[in-house]
């Protein structure tokens, strides 16, 4: 399955997408990430190779971009209370780590541990629900652990 | 969470500015109806009647790539133009337009369509023959009703060779228009 039109991607994403923005770093920094999550999502949007798990695909990149948006110093806006900066950078680490789950596994684990997403908004994210992602994670953390054993 | 409008507009507009997309596209309201009307870099790639945004957006993310988004700023010269066209103030399109996908022998029919003159017609034969095709009046024809730019490329300037209007894909009634438009209907 090809992805769609990019207008059909940003329509059926950008309300959720925008209020997962909000949540996480309060409206007016906001609005900025909005158009960053987007305009990377339009500059890699070329090179994906099918049409799955774009909603998934989508949360990566906003948390991504909220999480350097925290890293930005600013002293107009209106900080929201950061819990755990530091320890979630490990983000592209686990990425790496993490690229020969199945696609469902990967997505939660790198949402939940790379991320610091909620199951919720993981469940969101993959189109399903808190318990399936939940699921989902620990599925993919097991079967990281069984590669890593000799 | 709702996107306001001044946002939505502000990542569109970013997205062109910073040449991030294949295919831009906006509607435009003209006296025929509205006009979904798209554009790449290069220029004027397509001009719809009644379209069906859907179908639409996938026929040109399969030709031009994925990246098709509607954004206002890109389509602005054609809406100009197309404005001053329809207010009668201009006989003339000076868009770039994008036919370079198109099979060889459309684009040379529509290269000669688009030598016919405001006001004038030609029929399907005549066309046929100023590509040296005499005889192909069907296969012009054809292309007429294919034309990805309707009004731009003037395929409502080709008639029947008996005078009648014959076809058009946005219909009889607004290939009339069009004609009575230019002066060249009575």
């Amino acid at each position: 399955m090809t992805p769609p039109p990019f207008e059909r991607f940003y329509e059926q994403h950008r309300e959720e997408i925008f209020g997962f923005l909000v949540r996480r770093l309060g409206r007016q920094r906001a609005e900025d990430a909005f158009q960053e999550t987007f305009l990377k999502a339009l500059r890699a949007y070329p090179s994906l190779r099918h049409g799955e798990h774009l909603r998934a695909w989508a949360y990566t990149i906003a948390s991504r971009v909220a999480i350097d948006e925290h890293r930005r110093p600013r002293a107009d806006a209106d900080l929201p209370e950061l819990e755990s900066l530091d320890s979630r950078p490990a983000f592209a680490q686990l990425e790496h780590l993490a690229e020969e789950l199945p696609p469902t596994e990967r997505a939660a684990v790198v949402l939940r541990y790379g991320y610091d997403l909620d199951y919720a908004e993981i469940g969101a994210a993959l189109g399903s629900n808190a318990t399936a992602a939940r699921q989902a994670a620990s599925a993919g953390i097991r079967r990281l652990r069984m590669k890593e054993l000799p | 969470m709702n996107v306001s409008p001044e946002l939505d507009r502000r990542f569109r507009e970013a997205a062109a500015r910073e040449n991030l997309l294949d295919v831009a596209y906006d509607l435009v309201d003209t006296p025929v109806g509205r006009l979904f009307v798209a554009t790449t870099d290069r220029g004027l790639c397509r001009i719809a009647y009644d379209t069906e945004p859907e179908q639409e957006l996938e026929s040109l993310a399969q030709t031009f790539g994925l990246r098709v988004l509607r954004s206002a700023k890109p389509i602005d010269p054609a809406r100009r133009e197309l404005d001053e066209y329809f207010d009668g103030k201009r006989q003339q399109f000076d868009l770039p337009v994008d036919v370079a996908l198109l099979a060889d022998f459309n684009r040379l029919v529509l290269g000669e369509l688009a030598l016919v003159p405001y006001g004038d017609v030609v029929t399907y034969g005549e066309l046929a023959a100023r590509v040296s095709r005499p005889g192909a009046a069907r296969a012009v024809g054809t292309v007429m009703n294919r034309n990805p730019l309707p009004i731009v490329l003037p395929c409502h300037r080709v008639i029947g060779a008996n005078g009648k209007l014959v076809g058009y894909a946005g219909g009889l009634e607004r290939k009339e228009q069009l004609l009575r438009l230019e002066g060249a209907l009575l």
